[in-house]
Protein backbone atom coordinates (compact mmCIF):
# COMPACT_ATOMS: atom_id res chain seq x y z
CA UNK A 1 0.00 0.00 0.00
CA UNK A 2 2.60 2.51 0.77
CA UNK A 3 5.22 2.16 -2.68
CA UNK A 4 3.40 4.75 -3.64
CA UNK A 5 5.36 6.94 -1.72
CA UNK A 6 8.73 6.26 -3.72
CA UNK A 7 6.76 7.75 -6.66
CA UNK A 8 6.25 11.25 -4.99
CA UNK A 9 7.85 14.28 -5.37
CA UNK A 10 9.55 15.76 -1.94
CA UNK A 11 7.09 17.10 0.30
CA UNK A 12 4.07 15.63 -0.53
CA UNK A 13 1.52 14.17 1.13
CA UNK A 14 -0.01 10.79 1.47
CA UNK A 15 -3.22 10.10 3.15
CA UNK A 16 -5.49 7.46 3.35
CA UNK A 17 -9.28 7.86 3.25
CA UNK A 18 -10.98 4.81 4.12
CA UNK A 19 -11.68 1.96 4.23
CA UNK A 20 -13.64 2.96 7.08
CA UNK A 21 -14.28 6.26 6.20
CA UNK A 22 -18.22 7.82 6.78
CA UNK A 23 -17.91 9.78 3.15
CA UNK A 24 -17.33 6.68 1.85
CA UNK A 25 -20.33 4.94 2.52
CA UNK A 26 -18.74 1.78 2.41
CA UNK A 27 -15.05 0.02 2.50
CA UNK A 28 -13.95 1.92 0.05
CA UNK A 29 -9.95 2.80 0.24
CA UNK A 30 -8.68 6.04 -1.46
CA UNK A 31 -4.72 6.74 -1.13
CA UNK A 32 -4.32 10.11 -1.65
CA UNK A 33 -1.76 12.32 -3.21
CA UNK A 34 -1.64 15.42 -2.21
CA UNK A 35 0.65 18.73 -2.12
CA UNK A 36 -0.52 21.44 0.49
CA UNK A 37 -4.45 21.29 0.19
CA UNK A 38 -4.51 20.25 -3.60
CA UNK A 39 -5.27 16.64 -4.65
CA UNK A 40 -2.22 15.14 -7.06
CA UNK A 41 -3.86 11.63 -7.08
CA UNK A 42 -6.62 9.66 -6.18
CA UNK A 43 -6.09 6.07 -6.29
CA UNK A 44 -8.68 3.68 -5.33
CA UNK A 45 -8.03 0.22 -3.66
CA UNK A 46 -11.09 -1.98 -4.12
CA UNK A 47 -11.81 -5.33 -2.90
CA UNK A 48 -12.90 -4.84 0.57
CA UNK A 49 -16.40 -5.99 -0.17
CA UNK A 50 -15.40 -8.23 -3.36
CA UNK A 51 -17.53 -11.61 -2.86
CA UNK A 52 -16.64 -12.87 -6.48
CA UNK A 53 -20.28 -12.70 -7.42
CA UNK A 54 -19.73 -14.00 -11.15
CA UNK A 55 -17.56 -17.08 -10.11
CA UNK A 56 -20.85 -17.51 -7.22
CA UNK A 57 -23.13 -17.67 -10.19
CA UNK A 58 -21.08 -19.88 -12.65
CA UNK A 59 -22.40 -22.80 -10.27
CA UNK A 60 -26.52 -21.57 -9.91
CA UNK A 61 -28.92 -21.90 -11.54
CA UNK A 62 -30.78 -19.33 -14.29
CA UNK A 63 -33.55 -19.07 -11.23
CA UNK A 64 -31.10 -18.82 -8.30
CA UNK A 65 -28.34 -16.59 -9.43
CA UNK A 66 -30.74 -13.84 -9.61
CA UNK A 67 -30.96 -13.31 -5.91
CA UNK A 68 -27.62 -12.94 -5.37
CA UNK A 69 -27.48 -9.59 -7.77
CA UNK A 70 -29.61 -7.97 -4.95
CA UNK A 71 -26.36 -7.66 -2.94
CA UNK A 72 -24.38 -5.89 -5.57
CA UNK A 73 -26.35 -2.29 -6.03
CA UNK A 74 -28.33 -3.00 -3.09
CA UNK A 75 -30.11 0.35 -3.58
CA UNK A 76 -31.12 -0.53 -6.73
CA UNK A 77 -32.10 -4.22 -6.12
CA UNK A 78 -35.75 -4.49 -8.04
CA UNK A 79 -33.56 -2.91 -11.10
CA UNK A 80 -30.33 -5.51 -11.05
CA UNK A 81 -33.17 -8.02 -10.81
CA UNK A 82 -34.82 -6.55 -13.46
CA UNK A 83 -31.81 -6.61 -15.64
CA UNK A 84 -30.57 -10.44 -14.95
CA UNK A 85 -34.81 -11.42 -15.74
CA UNK A 86 -34.57 -9.87 -18.83
CA UNK A 87 -31.24 -11.68 -20.18
CA UNK A 88 -32.59 -14.94 -19.00
CA UNK A 89 -36.19 -14.23 -21.05
CA UNK A 90 -33.60 -13.58 -23.96
CA UNK A 91 -32.59 -16.62 -24.07
CA UNK A 92 -35.50 -18.56 -23.05
CA UNK A 93 -37.56 -15.94 -25.42
CA UNK A 94 -40.32 -15.40 -23.04
CA UNK A 95 -43.25 -13.23 -23.55
CA UNK A 96 -43.84 -11.30 -20.12
CA UNK A 97 -47.76 -10.84 -19.61
CA UNK A 98 -48.30 -6.96 -19.40
CA UNK A 99 -49.28 -7.20 -15.76
CA UNK A 100 -46.09 -8.18 -15.18
CA UNK A 101 -44.69 -5.64 -17.36
CA UNK A 102 -46.29 -2.57 -15.68
CA UNK A 103 -45.37 -4.05 -12.06
CA UNK A 104 -42.25 -4.00 -12.74
CA UNK A 105 -41.89 -0.36 -14.42
CA UNK A 106 -43.65 0.96 -11.37
CA UNK A 107 -41.50 -0.87 -8.92
CA UNK A 108 -38.13 -0.17 -10.94
CA UNK A 109 -39.02 3.48 -10.35
CA UNK A 110 -40.21 3.47 -6.89
CA UNK A 111 -36.57 2.26 -6.64
CA UNK A 112 -35.39 4.85 -8.35
CA UNK A 113 -36.94 7.48 -5.94
CA UNK A 114 -36.00 5.79 -3.22
CA UNK A 115 -31.90 5.46 -4.06
CA UNK A 116 -31.57 8.88 -5.07
CA UNK A 117 -33.78 9.81 -1.66
CA UNK A 118 -30.85 7.89 0.17
CA UNK A 119 -28.10 9.46 -2.12
CA UNK A 120 -29.86 12.94 -1.53
CA UNK A 121 -29.93 12.83 2.36
CA UNK A 122 -26.64 11.09 2.48
CA UNK A 123 -24.78 13.50 0.36
CA UNK A 124 -26.08 16.70 2.30
CA UNK A 125 -25.09 14.83 5.36
CA UNK A 126 -21.36 14.29 3.80
CA UNK A 127 -21.36 18.55 2.92
CA UNK A 128 -22.32 18.91 7.13
CA UNK A 129 -26.19 19.20 6.94
CA UNK A 130 -27.65 16.26 9.13
CA UNK A 131 -31.06 17.77 8.71
CA UNK A 132 -32.19 16.38 4.88
CA UNK A 133 -30.84 13.02 6.29
CA UNK A 134 -33.72 12.97 7.84
CA UNK A 135 -36.31 14.45 5.38
CA UNK A 136 -35.33 12.56 2.72
CA UNK A 137 -35.33 9.26 4.90
CA UNK A 138 -39.38 10.27 6.28
CA UNK A 139 -40.11 9.58 2.46
CA UNK A 140 -38.25 6.62 1.75
CA UNK A 141 -39.54 5.00 4.57
CA UNK A 142 -42.99 5.21 2.97
CA UNK A 143 -41.76 3.05 -0.33
CA UNK A 144 -40.13 1.06 1.88
CA UNK A 145 -43.12 -0.08 3.43
CA UNK A 146 -44.85 -0.75 -0.41
CA UNK A 147 -42.01 -2.58 -1.13
CA UNK A 148 -42.38 -4.93 2.50
CA UNK A 149 -45.88 -5.25 1.69
CA UNK A 150 -46.11 -6.47 -1.84
CA UNK A 151 -42.23 -8.14 -1.96
CA UNK A 152 -41.83 -9.39 1.85
CA UNK A 153 -38.04 -7.42 2.23
CA UNK A 154 -37.36 -3.92 2.47
CA UNK A 155 -33.73 -3.87 1.03
CA UNK A 156 -33.42 -7.05 -1.34
CA UNK A 157 -36.11 -7.47 -2.88
CA UNK A 158 -35.56 -10.98 -4.76
CA UNK A 159 -39.41 -10.22 -6.39
CA UNK A 160 -38.60 -10.03 -10.25
CA UNK A 161 -38.20 -13.89 -11.74
CA UNK A 162 -37.65 -15.02 -15.01
CA UNK A 163 -41.23 -14.75 -16.44
CA UNK A 164 -42.09 -12.22 -14.74
CA UNK A 165 -42.95 -11.38 -10.55
CA UNK A 166 -43.25 -13.70 -7.82
CA UNK A 167 -46.14 -12.88 -6.80
CA UNK A 168 -49.05 -10.50 -7.20
CA UNK A 169 -49.21 -6.86 -5.89
CA UNK A 170 -50.76 -6.54 -2.58
CA UNK A 171 -54.09 -5.15 -2.37
CA UNK A 172 -53.17 -2.21 -0.66
CA UNK A 173 -50.40 -1.16 -3.14
CA UNK A 174 -52.37 1.27 -5.74
CA UNK A 175 -53.41 3.14 -2.50
CA UNK A 176 -49.99 3.28 -0.91
CA UNK A 177 -48.30 4.40 -3.64
CA UNK A 178 -51.22 7.33 -4.55
CA UNK A 179 -50.90 8.23 -0.42
CA UNK A 180 -46.87 8.44 -1.24
CA UNK A 181 -47.12 10.44 -4.67
CA UNK A 182 -49.61 12.90 -2.58
CA UNK A 183 -46.95 13.04 0.62
CA UNK A 184 -44.15 13.19 -1.93
CA UNK A 185 -45.79 16.07 -3.52
CA UNK A 186 -46.67 18.37 -0.66
CA UNK A 187 -42.69 17.76 1.05
CA UNK A 188 -40.79 18.22 -2.45
CA UNK A 189 -40.43 22.33 -2.13
CA UNK A 190 -38.77 21.46 1.39
CA UNK A 191 -36.02 19.94 -0.49
CA UNK A 192 -34.89 22.86 -2.68
CA UNK A 193 -35.74 25.27 -0.02
CA UNK A 194 -33.31 23.32 2.47
CA UNK A 195 -30.45 22.42 0.02
CA UNK A 196 -30.47 22.96 -3.21
CA UNK A 197 -31.14 26.63 -3.01
CA UNK A 198 -28.64 27.13 -0.04
CA UNK A 199 -25.89 29.60 -1.12
CA UNK A 200 -23.35 27.79 1.10
CA UNK A 201 -24.59 24.34 -0.39
CA UNK A 202 -23.97 26.03 -4.25
CA UNK A 203 -20.88 27.31 -3.63
CA UNK A 204 -19.31 24.38 -2.29
CA UNK A 205 -21.00 22.49 -5.87
CA UNK A 206 -20.75 24.51 -8.40
CA UNK A 207 -17.30 24.69 -10.39
CA UNK A 208 -16.30 21.30 -9.11
CA UNK A 209 -15.17 18.05 -10.35
CA UNK A 210 -15.73 19.12 -13.92
CA UNK A 211 -16.49 16.62 -16.32
CA UNK A 212 -16.38 17.61 -20.02
CA UNK A 213 -18.47 15.08 -22.25
CA UNK A 214 -15.83 13.84 -24.23
CA UNK A 215 -14.20 12.42 -21.13
CA UNK A 216 -17.48 11.26 -19.75
CA UNK A 217 -18.30 8.70 -22.81
CA UNK A 218 -14.20 8.10 -22.79
CA UNK A 219 -14.19 6.84 -18.78
CA UNK A 220 -17.57 4.70 -19.56
CA UNK A 221 -19.60 6.79 -17.27
CA UNK A 222 -23.54 6.38 -17.60
CA UNK A 223 -26.49 7.35 -15.59
CA UNK A 224 -26.69 10.79 -13.71
CA UNK A 225 -22.75 11.12 -13.75
CA UNK A 226 -22.58 11.29 -17.36
CA UNK A 227 -26.19 13.63 -18.23
CA UNK A 228 -24.80 15.99 -15.54
CA UNK A 229 -22.17 16.75 -18.67
CA UNK A 230 -24.89 16.69 -21.22
CA UNK A 231 -24.44 13.44 -22.58
CA UNK A 232 -27.58 11.48 -23.62
CA UNK A 233 -27.04 8.20 -22.20
CA UNK A 234 -30.71 6.82 -21.14
CA UNK A 235 -30.71 3.36 -21.66
CA UNK A 236 -34.66 3.93 -21.07
CA UNK A 237 -34.80 5.93 -24.04
CA UNK A 238 -32.07 4.78 -26.41
CA UNK A 239 -32.57 0.83 -26.42
CA UNK A 240 -36.52 0.64 -24.24
CA UNK A 241 -36.83 -2.13 -22.71
CA UNK A 242 -40.26 -3.67 -20.98
CA UNK A 243 -43.06 -0.50 -21.86
CA UNK A 244 -40.99 2.38 -21.52
CA UNK A 245 -40.97 3.67 -25.42
CA UNK A 246 -44.94 3.81 -24.68
CA UNK A 247 -44.53 6.27 -21.97
CA UNK A 248 -43.95 9.35 -22.17
CA UNK A 249 -41.24 10.94 -20.21
CA UNK A 250 -37.74 13.10 -20.63
CA UNK A 251 -34.18 12.61 -20.62
CA UNK A 252 -32.70 14.55 -17.99
CA UNK A 253 -29.86 16.28 -19.25
CA UNK A 254 -27.78 19.10 -17.94
CA UNK A 255 -24.85 20.46 -19.69
CA UNK A 256 -23.21 21.77 -15.94
CA UNK A 257 -20.71 19.45 -15.94
CA UNK A 258 -19.72 19.66 -12.38
CA UNK A 259 -21.44 18.37 -9.19
CA UNK A 260 -23.90 20.84 -9.19
CA UNK A 261 -25.09 19.61 -12.43
CA UNK A 262 -25.23 16.00 -11.49
CA UNK A 263 -27.16 16.92 -8.13
CA UNK A 264 -29.71 18.68 -10.57
CA UNK A 265 -30.20 15.51 -12.53
CA UNK A 266 -30.90 13.36 -9.53
CA UNK A 267 -33.06 15.50 -8.08
CA UNK A 268 -35.19 16.04 -11.74
CA UNK A 269 -34.95 12.37 -12.46
CA UNK A 270 -37.35 11.82 -9.45
CA UNK A 271 -40.08 14.32 -10.82
CA UNK A 272 -39.65 12.13 -13.98
CA UNK A 273 -40.27 9.00 -12.13
CA UNK A 274 -43.16 10.27 -10.25
CA UNK A 275 -44.35 11.04 -13.82
CA UNK A 276 -44.35 7.50 -14.98
CA UNK A 277 -46.03 6.30 -11.89
CA UNK A 278 -48.70 8.45 -12.20
CA UNK A 279 -49.28 7.23 -15.75
CA UNK A 280 -49.15 3.75 -14.68
CA UNK A 281 -50.41 3.46 -11.10
CA UNK A 282 -54.41 3.12 -12.34
CA UNK A 283 -53.75 1.46 -15.89
CA UNK A 284 -52.26 -2.01 -14.10
CA UNK A 285 -53.61 -4.51 -16.89
CA UNK A 286 -55.09 -7.27 -15.37
CA UNK A 287 -53.85 -10.59 -16.18
CA UNK A 288 -51.14 -13.14 -15.61
CA UNK A 289 -48.03 -11.50 -13.20
CA UNK A 290 -45.98 -14.51 -14.52
CA UNK A 291 -45.38 -16.24 -17.58
CA UNK A 292 -45.17 -20.19 -17.71
CA UNK A 293 -41.90 -21.25 -17.43
CA UNK A 294 -40.33 -24.57 -17.16
CA UNK A 295 -38.96 -25.65 -13.61
CA UNK A 296 -35.27 -26.02 -14.52
CA UNK A 297 -34.36 -23.24 -16.91
CA UNK A 298 -32.20 -24.51 -19.98
CA UNK A 299 -30.95 -21.45 -21.82
CA UNK A 300 -29.87 -22.65 -25.46
CA UNK A 301 -26.39 -21.95 -26.15
CA UNK A 302 -24.94 -18.54 -27.23
CA UNK A 303 -24.18 -15.42 -25.70
CA UNK A 304 -27.07 -12.99 -24.47
CA UNK A 305 -26.40 -9.23 -23.28
CA UNK A 306 -28.94 -6.78 -21.90
CA UNK A 307 -28.66 -3.61 -20.75
CA UNK A 308 -30.64 -1.45 -18.34
CA UNK A 309 -30.77 2.00 -16.30
CA UNK A 310 -30.55 1.63 -12.56
CA UNK A 311 -30.41 4.55 -10.33
CA UNK A 312 -26.84 4.89 -11.15
CA UNK A 313 -26.11 4.14 -14.69
CA UNK A 314 -26.25 1.75 -17.17
CA UNK A 315 -26.06 -1.99 -15.91
CA UNK A 316 -25.42 -4.55 -18.63
CA UNK A 317 -25.49 -8.27 -17.76
CA UNK A 318 -23.45 -10.74 -20.31
CA UNK A 319 -24.63 -14.33 -20.26
CA UNK A 320 -22.39 -17.07 -22.11
CA UNK A 321 -24.20 -20.18 -22.12
CA UNK A 322 -23.41 -23.89 -23.18
CA UNK A 323 -26.91 -25.32 -23.01
CA UNK A 324 -26.45 -25.87 -19.33
CA UNK A 325 -29.22 -25.42 -16.34
CA UNK A 326 -26.04 -22.72 -15.04
CA UNK A 327 -24.17 -20.18 -16.61
CA UNK A 328 -20.75 -21.16 -18.46
CA UNK A 329 -19.57 -17.31 -17.70
CA UNK A 330 -21.51 -14.28 -16.24
CA UNK A 331 -20.25 -10.41 -16.22
CA UNK A 332 -21.85 -7.43 -15.05
CA UNK A 333 -20.87 -4.53 -15.85
CA UNK A 334 -21.55 -2.29 -13.02
CA UNK A 335 -22.32 1.64 -13.32
CA UNK A 336 -20.52 2.08 -10.01
CA UNK A 337 -17.17 0.37 -11.36
CA UNK A 338 -16.76 2.78 -14.42
CA UNK A 339 -18.04 5.94 -12.76
CA UNK A 340 -15.25 5.52 -9.89
CA UNK A 341 -12.48 5.41 -12.46
CA UNK A 342 -13.15 9.29 -13.18
CA UNK A 343 -13.04 10.11 -9.61
CA UNK A 344 -8.74 10.37 -10.61
CA UNK A 345 -9.49 12.38 -13.10
CA UNK A 346 -12.17 15.40 -11.54
CA UNK A 347 -10.15 15.30 -8.15
CA UNK A 348 -6.45 16.19 -9.98
CA UNK A 349 -5.93 19.98 -9.27
CA UNK A 350 -9.32 20.29 -6.42
CA UNK A 351 -8.80 20.80 -2.70
CA UNK A 352 -9.27 17.79 -0.84
CA UNK A 353 -12.23 19.18 0.74
CA UNK A 354 -14.17 19.27 -2.78
CA UNK A 355 -13.48 15.40 -3.02
CA UNK A 356 -16.83 14.38 -0.70
CA UNK A 357 -18.72 17.00 -3.26
CA UNK A 358 -17.50 14.80 -5.87
CA UNK A 359 -17.72 11.19 -4.16
CA UNK A 360 -21.27 12.38 -3.59
CA UNK A 361 -22.39 13.35 -6.86
CA UNK A 362 -20.83 10.05 -8.48
CA UNK A 363 -23.42 8.40 -5.80
CA UNK A 364 -20.91 5.68 -5.16
CA UNK A 365 -22.08 2.44 -4.04
CA UNK A 366 -19.02 -0.09 -3.05
CA UNK A 367 -20.84 -3.37 -3.00
CA UNK A 368 -21.37 -2.31 -7.02
CA UNK A 369 -17.90 -1.58 -7.79
CA UNK A 370 -16.74 -4.78 -5.75
CA UNK A 371 -19.54 -7.14 -7.01
CA UNK B 1 -25.26 1.79 -39.20
CA UNK B 2 -27.37 -1.63 -39.51
CA UNK B 3 -25.40 -4.88 -38.94
CA UNK B 4 -24.92 -5.40 -42.69
CA UNK B 5 -23.34 -2.50 -43.24
CA UNK B 6 -21.10 -2.79 -40.04
CA UNK B 7 -19.90 -5.78 -41.76
CA UNK B 8 -19.10 -4.32 -44.98
CA UNK B 9 -17.30 -1.15 -43.15
CA UNK B 10 -15.36 -3.75 -40.95
CA UNK B 11 -14.29 -6.22 -43.45
CA UNK B 12 -13.13 -3.56 -45.79
CA UNK B 13 -10.73 -2.23 -42.87
CA UNK B 14 -9.72 -5.73 -42.34
CA UNK B 15 -10.19 -8.30 -44.09
CA UNK B 16 -9.13 -11.35 -41.84
CA UNK B 17 -12.06 -10.64 -39.79
CA UNK B 18 -14.77 -13.46 -39.18
CA UNK B 19 -18.04 -12.55 -38.23
CA UNK B 20 -20.97 -15.34 -35.90
CA UNK B 21 -24.12 -14.99 -36.92
CA UNK B 22 -27.20 -15.20 -34.59
CA UNK B 23 -26.15 -12.85 -31.66
CA UNK B 24 -28.04 -9.23 -31.31
CA UNK B 25 -25.11 -7.39 -32.33
CA UNK B 26 -22.40 -7.99 -35.05
CA UNK B 27 -19.50 -10.04 -34.15
CA UNK B 28 -16.33 -9.85 -34.99
CA UNK B 29 -13.54 -12.38 -34.44
CA UNK B 30 -9.97 -11.17 -34.89
CA UNK B 31 -6.66 -11.77 -34.35
CA UNK B 32 -4.91 -10.13 -31.27
CA UNK B 33 -2.06 -8.65 -33.44
CA UNK B 34 -5.22 -7.11 -35.32
CA UNK B 35 -6.76 -5.46 -32.29
CA UNK B 36 -4.73 -2.08 -32.00
CA UNK B 37 -4.89 -0.94 -35.45
CA UNK B 38 -8.40 -1.66 -35.58
CA UNK B 39 -9.51 -0.32 -32.59
CA UNK B 40 -8.65 2.80 -33.55
CA UNK B 41 -10.02 2.66 -36.69
CA UNK B 42 -12.79 2.05 -35.00
CA UNK B 43 -12.85 4.62 -32.69
CA UNK B 44 -11.47 7.42 -35.31
CA UNK B 45 -13.41 6.43 -38.29
CA UNK B 46 -16.02 9.44 -38.76
CA UNK B 47 -18.65 7.01 -40.15
CA UNK B 48 -17.77 4.31 -37.35
CA UNK B 49 -17.19 6.18 -34.31
CA UNK B 50 -17.63 3.89 -31.78
CA UNK B 51 -16.65 6.15 -28.67
CA UNK B 52 -18.10 4.19 -25.24
CA UNK B 53 -16.23 0.51 -24.41
CA UNK B 54 -19.46 -0.15 -22.06
CA UNK B 55 -18.28 -3.77 -21.69
CA UNK B 56 -14.84 -5.50 -21.75
CA UNK B 57 -14.31 -9.06 -20.07
CA UNK B 58 -12.68 -12.25 -20.80
CA UNK B 59 -13.98 -16.02 -21.08
CA UNK B 60 -12.08 -19.08 -20.07
CA UNK B 61 -12.70 -21.72 -22.91
CA UNK B 62 -10.55 -24.39 -20.87
CA UNK B 63 -8.26 -24.35 -24.10
CA UNK B 64 -7.88 -20.72 -24.67
CA UNK B 65 -8.97 -17.18 -23.18
CA UNK B 66 -11.30 -15.00 -24.88
CA UNK B 67 -11.18 -11.30 -24.65
CA UNK B 68 -14.83 -10.13 -25.07
CA UNK B 69 -15.02 -6.06 -26.59
CA UNK B 70 -18.29 -4.34 -26.42
CA UNK B 71 -18.18 -1.15 -28.30
CA UNK B 72 -21.37 1.46 -28.73
CA UNK B 73 -21.57 4.62 -30.75
CA UNK B 74 -22.92 7.72 -28.60
CA UNK B 75 -23.22 9.72 -32.05
CA UNK B 76 -24.79 6.49 -34.35
CA UNK B 77 -25.98 4.42 -31.71
CA UNK B 78 -24.90 1.20 -33.32
CA UNK B 79 -23.53 -1.38 -31.43
CA UNK B 80 -20.59 -4.08 -32.11
CA UNK B 81 -18.82 -6.89 -30.14
CA UNK B 82 -15.40 -7.62 -30.85
CA UNK B 83 -13.82 -10.63 -29.65
CA UNK B 84 -10.17 -12.36 -29.70
CA UNK B 85 -8.80 -15.65 -29.14
CA UNK B 86 -5.57 -15.90 -26.77
CA UNK B 87 -3.24 -18.52 -25.92
CA UNK B 88 -4.18 -19.63 -22.51
CA UNK B 89 -0.50 -20.10 -21.39
CA UNK B 90 0.72 -16.92 -21.98
CA UNK B 91 -2.08 -14.55 -22.73
CA UNK B 92 -1.21 -11.27 -24.52
CA UNK B 93 -3.20 -8.43 -25.82
CA UNK B 94 -2.32 -4.71 -26.79
CA UNK B 95 -4.50 -2.48 -24.36
CA UNK B 96 -6.82 0.11 -25.36
CA UNK B 97 -6.57 2.55 -22.56
CA UNK B 98 -5.43 5.42 -24.10
CA UNK B 99 -8.41 4.84 -27.02
CA UNK B 100 -11.01 4.48 -24.49
CA UNK B 101 -9.67 5.85 -21.07
CA UNK B 102 -12.66 3.41 -19.03
CA UNK B 103 -10.46 0.39 -20.73
CA UNK B 104 -7.63 1.22 -17.75
CA UNK B 105 -9.68 0.10 -15.01
CA UNK B 106 -11.75 -3.03 -16.89
CA UNK B 107 -8.51 -4.12 -18.04
CA UNK B 108 -6.69 -3.95 -14.23
CA UNK B 109 -9.79 -6.34 -13.45
CA UNK B 110 -9.18 -8.94 -16.37
CA UNK B 111 -5.29 -8.81 -15.71
CA UNK B 112 -6.65 -10.09 -11.99
CA UNK B 113 -8.84 -12.43 -12.61
CA UNK B 114 -7.86 -13.90 -15.95
CA UNK B 115 -4.10 -13.56 -15.99
CA UNK B 116 -4.35 -11.35 -19.66
CA UNK B 117 -1.06 -9.30 -19.77
CA UNK B 118 -2.10 -6.24 -21.43
CA UNK B 119 1.45 -4.54 -23.48
CA UNK B 120 1.75 -1.28 -22.45
CA UNK B 121 -0.36 -0.50 -20.08
CA UNK B 122 0.37 2.44 -17.38
CA UNK B 123 -0.49 0.82 -14.66
CA UNK B 124 -0.72 -3.02 -14.52
CA UNK B 125 -1.73 -3.58 -10.84
CA UNK B 126 -4.03 -5.87 -8.92
CA UNK B 127 -6.74 -3.71 -7.98
CA UNK B 128 -9.45 -5.58 -6.28
CA UNK B 129 -7.55 -8.67 -5.32
CA UNK B 130 -5.58 -8.41 -2.10
CA UNK B 131 -1.12 -7.92 -2.84
CA UNK B 132 0.34 -11.39 -3.12
CA UNK B 133 -2.38 -12.92 -5.39
CA UNK B 134 -0.27 -12.55 -8.34
CA UNK B 135 -0.49 -16.06 -10.48
CA UNK B 136 -4.09 -16.97 -9.14
CA UNK B 137 -6.34 -15.83 -11.35
CA UNK B 138 -10.10 -16.53 -9.69
CA UNK B 139 -12.33 -16.71 -12.68
CA UNK B 140 -10.27 -19.45 -14.96
CA UNK B 141 -12.15 -22.38 -14.32
CA UNK B 142 -9.63 -24.33 -12.86
CA UNK B 143 -8.94 -21.83 -10.07
CA UNK B 144 -8.73 -24.27 -6.97
CA UNK B 145 -10.44 -22.17 -3.70
CA UNK B 146 -9.36 -23.95 -0.87
CA UNK B 147 -11.59 -22.96 1.69
CA UNK B 148 -14.79 -23.23 -0.46
CA UNK B 149 -15.71 -19.63 -0.06
CA UNK B 150 -17.30 -18.75 -3.71
CA UNK B 151 -18.85 -22.21 -4.86
CA UNK B 152 -21.94 -22.47 -2.87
Amino acid sequence: MFEEVGTTTEGDIIINVGPQHPATHGVLHLVITLNGETIKKVEPHLGYIHRSIEKMCESLSYRQFIYVTSRMDYLSSHINNHACALCVEKGLQVEVPPRAQVIRVLMDELTRIASHELWWGAMAMDLGAFTPFFHAFRERESINDIMEETCGARLTMNYMVPGGVMQDLHPNFQKKVKEFMQLYKRKIHEYDELVTGNIIFQNRMKNVGYLSAEDAVSYGCSGPAARGSGVSCDIRKIYPYEIYDKLEFDEVLETGGDSFARYMVRIREMQQSIHIIEQLIDNIPEGDFQAKTKAVLKLPKGEFYTRVETARGELGVYIVSEGGTTPYRIKFRSPGFSNLSVLDHIARGSKLGDLVAMMGTLDLVIPDIDR
Amino acid sequence: MSNEELKVKITELLPAATFEEGGEWLTTNIEPKDWLPLAQQLRNDDSLYFDYLFCLTCIDWKTHLTMVYHLSSTKYRHNIVIKSKLDRSNPEIETVSHIWRTAEFHEREVYEMFGVNFLNHPDLRLLILPDGWEGKNPLRKDFEDPINMIKL
